[in-house]
């Protein structure tokens, strides 16, 4: 392999990264606004919930920011033609998003309880609603998408709002709640006491079990789509746009690559023993292992997908060859290469100060604390 | 073709949510600083009062922060959903320092934010005040970030076109970091937040100071934020005048714009103090001028002069005509990236590829353009003048009205006497807004003056945004408005409530 197509194999794999990254840490505060107004039952209980998460959501955000900026700056084609073509997606994305810093923030500043009231209601809404879009945004790479460029790279997207919520899509959707809702539960376990712990056992079993039956369903029902396959192409390594190649729609394509690398059939199994792994440990108490299942089920499910795709990133379901490849839609190699020392640099800082916060915070938040520092949220 | 209201509704909803935007960040990034001071006196002399100060000053931020994240979150989106050839054209390069912002900025700032509320009894007084300086170092890492981006719009160094892949990519991360507007604009903009913090704390202690209430750390407050405001402004002062010496190196027709200078004249160039702008007629109805100002001010001597927008707009007709041809065989290339006499045209022409995009706007087949198109992409090229005119002027303004106001401020506060001028203090309260008018003038004399490009001489406008319906616009258009209105609402309601509440006021729940 030159050395340009090392750098995009390595983007590919650090985007992998980033998503799980993100699929982890926002998850887990999106599965605790999810599952508030269960696990809480009184409002001094909704806030310990709320204080679990409320010194750490602020970073783990970060990682959803920077999925968005590393996607732009390492394949700036996937940023232009995905968010523009997803439109009314994201924009139901990023507006029930938006509304998370405020249930934080102001929810507890007013004694009202019609105020908290909305603000739990809401919590739940910008929990559940992102993880579905987030997973029915990765279901709808394997249909491909409707979409074409012009001859000067305009891309167009010519579907419908309505054609990005079909069934697959909504399957994966409600995978990465159950897996949300899972690390959400373990979450609480891990911060709260009583009642609320045992509660939130509870949620971590039915997260877990639900997750099992839908990864397997998925994995089963891709075998029906067809996948796409690169017939001829100038390759990796190349500079290129997505016009000059030709890509087919194949039967069983997306099983290829893992009949050419049976290995790669661990992901799956890392994923399946992960979520398997989390409730077992939920249901010994041990909250903690569980969480690193979690974690674990996260990187088997979105390593699964990302194996089966590759080196698809978003396949045209119109135009089969204007499908966007790792090859044809990465950046400059100059470019990936100061994102790789920024990358080198940064990330295991961040990973360092992160968890220094995580440990500072440690241990289990009691009522009495929250209900006397006015700080709290 | 791309439709020119959904590019209109597009810059619309661009502009809106940028401003929304920047109605929370120069406080955070001038609150947080003063914060840290507040906190660094604590520490030092062990004042329990600046503790309180610390604390009071740091809910007020917690408030205006959780909005600069919410919009700042959509924000980072919209070049991917609105402006999608934009993104595609010229991410190689601009997506890097967005990327760098959140991987050494944004991660700082929101990590340490979480320690800097929650922490204050599981970390030490020395780690605690840490973890503060931490959050301001992060908030004003995360300004420099973006503005290197913006400043790649503002005058695209460090970059070329590759016909290969056809579009721009990177050539020298130096200099796109080290860009001499990115510097001043970041220096510029980051001390504009500080002038703001500076006035809210000023003017909410004064509010404190006319009903007698908290007088300790009203007094003290206001003491810190009237020197920090001093300074400040005249830091902002001396980096605007920076940024006027740069923008009319790399960006004459914002200059011209910003100085209505209709007509290029001979040095001493006089100063447009006032003047009403007519775009059609290309000349002011009226003006109120300086002798020889002008001159002094962009180039810092008397003899020196700038071209006026007649110059300017010569020069871009035949920019246009030699830009026509590269666009004509970059089509060719398109199809067939091997062909030599398409590559070796292009290169002929290809320092005003821009400029033939600008043609391309009215006629798709750019080689069929008629003179009157020709001319008419050229007079395309010059700003909304009396805009950028006005805009610029009222930040100014607003600067210099703060800057004697900041001198009134230290004189009466280093003797300790003005809890006692009521008329000043009620003048400070209603000082609040002022800075963040300046700061949305600033933005607008900044984005509007770039116009009609988004990346200048390389990118226009029209090309740049996403190909969505117009009902498609509309739609996200209204609903960003209602919902940040809404927002801006409720930030305004609970700021007002926190600051009637008080400082030594806990928030109890009932349960
Ligand atoms: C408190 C806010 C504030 C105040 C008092 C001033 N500015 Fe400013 N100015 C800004 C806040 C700002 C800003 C919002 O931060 C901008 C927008 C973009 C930027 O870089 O900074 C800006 C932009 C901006 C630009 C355009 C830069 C560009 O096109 O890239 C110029 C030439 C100046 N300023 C000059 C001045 C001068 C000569 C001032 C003298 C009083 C001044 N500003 C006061
Ligand atoms: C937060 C502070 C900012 C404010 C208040 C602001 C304001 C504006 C305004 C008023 C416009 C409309 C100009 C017009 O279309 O006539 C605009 C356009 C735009 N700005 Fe900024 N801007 C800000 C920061 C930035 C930054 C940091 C970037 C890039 C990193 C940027 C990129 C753009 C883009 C892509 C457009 C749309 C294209 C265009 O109309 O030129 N802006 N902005
Ligand atoms: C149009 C370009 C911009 C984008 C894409 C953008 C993006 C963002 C994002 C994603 C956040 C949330 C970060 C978090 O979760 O902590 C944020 C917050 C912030 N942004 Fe922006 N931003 C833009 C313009 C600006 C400008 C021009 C400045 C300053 C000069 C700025 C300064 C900040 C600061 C200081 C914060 C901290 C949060 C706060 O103010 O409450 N941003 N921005």
């Amino acid at each position: 392999m030159n050395p340009y197509a090392m750098l995009q194999v390595t983007w590919w794999l650090l985007l992998g990264v980033l998503l799980i990254g993100l699929a982890v840490m926002v998850g887990m505060d999106m599965g605790v606004g999810t599952i508030l107004r269960y696990v809480g039952r009184s409002d001094i209980e909704r806030r310990v919930a709320l204080n679990i998460i409320g010194p750490h959501w602020d970073g783990n955000q970060v990682w959803f920011i920077l999925g968005g900026g590393a996607i732009f700056a390492a394949f700036p084609l996937i940023y232009a033609t995905a968010f523009s073509g997803f439109y009314v997606v994201m924009l139901l994305l990023l507006w029930t998003m938006i509304v998370r810093p405020l249930g934080f923030e102001y929810r507890s500043k007013i004694p009202s309880s019609a105020w908290r009231n909305a603000w739990d209601w809401s919590l739940l809404v910008s929990g559940a609603v992102p993880m579905i879009v987030f997973g029915a945004a990765f279901g709808n790479l394997f249909h491909g998408v409707p979409f074409h460029f012009e001859w000067n790279l305009t891309s167009v997207y010519t579907g419908s709002f309505l054609g990005l919520l079909n069934p697959f899509a909504i399957l994966c959707g409600l995978l990465s709640l159950a897996l949300s809702v899972m690390m959400g539960g373990l979450t609480v376990m891990n911060g709260a006491e009583g009642p609320m712990h045992g509660r939130a056992r509870t949620v971590v079993q039915v997260g877990a079990a639900a997750a099992v039956v839908l990864f397997a369903a998925g994995g089963a029902w891709v075998h029906a789509i067809p996948g796409f396959s690169i017939v001829s192409g100038p390759g990796a390594g190349v500079a290129q746009t997505p016009l000059r190649q030709l890509v087919e729609a194949v039967p069983g394509a997306w099983q290829g690559n893992f009949s050419a690398r049976p290995s790669l059939w661990l992901l799956p199994a890392i994923g399946f023993a992960g979520m398997a792994g989390a409730l077992l440990a939920a249901r010994a108490g041990r909250s903690h292992l569980g969480w690193w299942f979690g974690a674990l089920a996260w990187i088997g499910v979105i390593g699964t997908a990302g194996a089966a795709l590759f080196p698809f990133l978003l396949p045209s379901s119109e135009d089969p060859s204007m499908s966007l490849t790792v090859w044809n839609s990465s950046s400059s190699q100059l470019t990936l290469t100061w994102m790789l020392v920024m990358a080198v640099v940064f990330v295991p800082l961040v990973l360092w100060y992160t968890s220094w916060a995580f440990y500072v915070m440690r241990g289990k938040v009691r009522a009495e604390r929250v209900a006397h520092d006015e700080h709290a949220y | 073709m791309i439709n020119g209201t959904v590019v209109d509704l597009s810059r619309t909803q661009f502009a809106a949510t940028a401003l929304y935007h920047y109605l929370f960040v120069p406080l955070t990034l001038g609150l947080s600083f003063l914060l840290a001071a507040m906190e660094t006196v604590y520490v030092t002399t062990g004042k329990p009062i600046y503790k309180d100060m610390a604390r009071f000053w740091g809910k007020l931020f917690m408030i205006n922060f959780a909005l600069g994240v919410a919009t700042g979150l959509t924000m980072e989106f919209q070049f991917g959903t609105n402006w999608s050839f934009y993104s595609s054209f010229v991410g190689d390069i601009f997506g890097a320092p967005l990327a760098i912002e959140g991987l050494m900025a944004f991660f700082m700032e929101s990590t340490f934010v979480g320690l800097m509320v929650f922490g204050w009894d599981r970390l030490s007084r020395g780690q605690h005040l840490a973890v503060t300086w931490l959050v301001a170092l992060g908030s004003n890492l995360s300004a420099l970030w973006i503005l290197i981006a913006n400043s790649f719009m503002q005058d695209p160094s460090g970059a070329a076109f590759n016909p290969v892949t056809m579009r721009m990519e990177l050539t020298s991360f130096q200099e796109l970091i080290f860009n001499s507007d990115a510097q001043s604009k970041f220096v510029h903009t980051s001390i504009a937040g500080y002038v703001t913090a500076a006035i809210f704390v000023a003017g909410v202690s004064a509010w404190y100071m006319l009903r007698n209430r908290h007088m300790e750390l009203a007094k003290r407050s206001f003491r810190m934020a009237a020197l920090y405001g001093v300074l400040a402004t005249v830091g902002v002062i001396t980096l605007g005048d920076a940024l006027g010496f740069v923008a009319a190196h790399a960006q004459p027709t914002k200059l011209a714009a910003m100085e209505g200078q209709w007509k290029s004249e001979p040095a001493p160039m006089p100063f447009n103090l006032i003047a009403f702008p007519d775009q059609a007629r290309q000349e002011n109805h009226y003006a109120i001028q300086v002798p020889a100002l002008l001159s002094l001010l962009v180039t810092h001597s008397l003899d020196g002069t700038v071209p006026g927008i007649d110059a300017l707009q010569r020069r871009a007709a035949l920019r246009v005509e030699n830009g026509i041809p590269a666009v004509e065989a970059l089509k060719v290339l398109s199809k067939d990236p091997a062909n030599a006499a398409a590559l070796a045209g292009f290169n002929a022409h290809r320092q005003d590829l821009g400029y033939g995009f600008l043609a391309q706007r009215y006629e798709a087949d750019p080689g069929k353009a008629t003179a009157g198109e020709i001319a008419q992409a050229a007079r395309d090229s010059i700003p909304p003048v009396a805009s950028v005119f006005w805009a610029f002027r009222l930040m100014v303004g607003l600067g210099l009205l703060m800057l004697a106001f900041f001198v009134l401020a230290l004189l009466y506060t280093l003797p300790n006497v003005v809890h006692r001028k009521t008329w000043f203090l009620k003048v400070a309260v209603w000082m609040i807004p002022v800075p963040f008018l300046a700061n949305e003038f600033g933005w607008l004399t900044a984005e509007l003056g770039r116009q009609p490009w988004t990346v200048y001489g390389v990118l226009p406008t029209w090309m740049s945004a996403s190909t969505h319906s117009v009902a498609y616009m509309a739609f996200s258009l209204i609903g960003f408005v209602a919902l940040y209105t809404a927002f801006i609402s409720v930030e305004m309601y609970l700021m007002m409530r926190a600051v009637r509440q008080g400082p030594e006021e806990n928030w109890r729940i009932e349960s």
